[in-house]
């Protein structure tokens, strides 16, 4: 058996004729990835809200998101398949799960941070508390809002490697190939592959933030 | 205007902030609570929008019992004016400005004219439209607030200290300012401040309260100083007490003696006579009506006028809308220990003396 290394790092003729996999794989991680964002941000800005509204919720509410932050993720993922099988479901119940706590807490420490003058101000001029969330304080907290999601996003990416695991493909799907044939080129292009996607995901959601908020710029 | 009945506010845990409190402040008029930290003069200023609620008590305005009403709706006819300013972070100035109209849900154009037209009146330049409120300075900053609480014409502005984040020279010309513009305006305004001085010179009325939200006095600034109702208030107006009232107090509003006047022409024995009668060792000269100086008997020769002897001049003159105090200063400043009252073009109107101002602080 050859060692891992002792030939070429990348074989670009294996790339060349693999293109199609690169493509499929990356379409699997996207949505690996997107899915639980979304659905992760839907559940976890009810939660904030509610935490900002009746403040006792919050500690528990972190203290739970907390543990399952700490479940291993082949562990959870171990876990799950009595449930739901080696389906698609299996990977992304947990990685969504894995998003709450970052996108709970900096949600509410987002809204926590509009200054209580502007809020007294927007209040005694004849906001309703409704308004004064989607007009005042969401558009203040949208830059420690989007930092969560920037980190969440970088973290879930590489949590999704793991699940080629559980049969779910994305770019792990490189690692295993590479690994089980001793052969570097699919783990290069599947390590390349993961960390430009965390770029483009952090740059983009960098964007939409500068795009968002033209109050802060040339500060 | 705004009427306050018998109102409580106790907080939970049971401190008192406002102590069954009776006031009433007249339409077009500001009335300034004034006090020490925790006496509930801001929790009284936000019970009238509802911000804070009363325990018990009734509070009206234009008749109507606040609490009879939706806060959102009674809210947006109050301008609301704090020291922090709060002015929104996220929008332009003229976004801030238009905050109100916005709510109430005026149309495009409407909105922009009286954007434009507020900023004018409270000073600010056009420029500073479309910049955001971190690119101006503080006392900038305040006039956005004050044109923010404006816009939409309320007849009732709540203000809370809101020129005690400025440095004390933009203070003292956002007063002069405040003072001019609600000339123009008449709003019916609560004015909270903790500083003697601002509520001497802002209010028509004053409330001074104590401890414990007590109101100790309720009355005119110049009332409160000739007579106020106890050792609490005597202590809170401090030291000056006559010099702030002075302060408040017109030449025009007391007596000008006619003074030893004599006409450059006269000789020595008249003016003599003239001195005499009024007890002074000088005269002034007044030409056709126009105040030249003053002259003193000494050094008029015999057989000589008023006018070869050297003439002297009043270095501080008053006029009819200066105050007591003014004259005051005038008086200790001159050799003759009078003031002279003059009107524009230095026609003379006659002689103020310590007699006149001792009156006025008895």
């Amino acid at each position: 058996m050859t060692p891992l290394l002792a030939q070429e790092l990348v074989d670009w003729s294996w790339v060349a004729s693999h293109l199609d996999d690169v493509q499929s794989r990356t379409a699997e991680h996207l949505v690996l990835t997107v899915v639980p964002l979304v659905v992760g941000f839907a559940i976890a800005f009810p939660l904030a809200l509610a935490a900002r509204r009746w403040e006792p919720l919050y500690g528990p509410m972190l203290a739970f998101s907390g543990v399952l932050f700490t479940i291993p993720s082949l562990a959870l993922f171990a876990l799950m398949i009595p449930v739901t099988g080696l389906s698609r479901l299996t990977a992304l119940i947990p990685l969504t799960m894995y998003t709450l706590l970052l996108l709970v807490r900096n949600t509410v420490e987002g809204l926590r941070g509009v200054p209580t003058d502007v809020r007294e101000a927007a209040l005694a001029m004849g906001y309703s508390r409704r308004r004064l969330l989607r007009e005042v304080e969401l558009p203040l907290a949208l830059p420690v809002i989007v930092a969560g999601l920037r980190i969440t996003a970088v973290t879930t990416i590489g949590l999704v490697t793991v699940t080629a695991l559980i049969g779910q493909g994305g770019f792990g799907q490189f690692f295993l190939d590479g690994f089980i044939r001793r052969f570097s080129t699919p783990i290069m292009v599947g390590l390349v592959l993961s960390v430009a996607l965390a770029v483009v995901f952090d740059l983009g959601l960098l964007a939409v933030q500068w795009a968002m908020t033209p109050w802060q710029r040339g500060r | 205007m705004i009427s306050f009945e018998r109102v409580t506010k106790r907080f939970p845990g049971g401190t008192v902030a406002v102590d069954d409190l009776t006031l009433d402040v007249p339409e077009g008029e500001v009335v300034v609570l004034v006090g020490p930290s925790g006496c509930g003069k801001t929790t009284t200023m936000r019970m009238v929008n509802r911000m804070t609620e009363p325990t018990s008590g009734t509070i009206t305005v234009d008749g109507r019992d606040v609490m009879a009403q939706d806060p959102a709706t009674l809210r947006r006819r109050v301008g609301y004016v704090i020291q922090q300013v709060g002015l929104f972070p996220h929008r332009t100035i003229a976004q801030n400005v238009a905050t109100v109209p916005q709510l109430l849900g005026w149309d495009d154009r409407r909105t922009t004219a009286r954007v434009r037209e507020l900023m004018e009146l409270v000073g600010l330049p056009e420029g500073v439209a479309d910049r955001y409120p971190h690119q101006l300075s503080g006392g900038q900053r305040q006039r956005v607030g004050v044109a923010r609480a404006l816009a939409a014409d309320p007849p009732v502005m709540l203000m809370d200290e809101p020129f005690g984040a400025v440095d004390p020279i933009v203070r003292g010309r956002l007063q002069e300012e405040f003072l001019r513009l609600q000339r123009e305006v008449r709003k019916t305004i609560i004015f909270v401040t903790h500083d003697i001085d601002e509520a001497i010179l802002m209010g028509d009325r004053i409330a001074i309260f104590s401890q414990g939200g007590v109101l100790e006095q309720y009355a005119a600034p110049r009332e409160l100083l000739a007579d106020p109702a106890n050792d609490f208030v005597i202590e809170f107006l401090g030291s000056e007490r006559g010099l702030k009232r002075l302060a408040l107090i017109k030449v025009s509003e007391v007596h000008a003696e006619p003074g030893p006047v004599v006409n450059p022409n006269a000789g020595r024995t008249v003016a003599r006579d003239v001195a005499l009668a009024f007890g002074t060792d000088y005269v002034v000269v007044v030409d056709d009506g126009r105040l030249r100086g003053w002259v003193s008997l000494h050094e008029i020769d015999d057989g000589q006028t008023v006018a070869d002897a050297p003439l002297r001049r009043f270095a501080l003159q008053v006029s009819a809308e200066d105050s007591l105090r003014a004259a005051l200063n005038a008086m200790i400043t001159s050799r003759t220990g009078v003031t002279v009252r003059v009107s524009s073009g230095d026609r003379y109107q006659g002689i103020l003396t310590q007699d006149v101002i001792a009156k006025e602080i008895m």
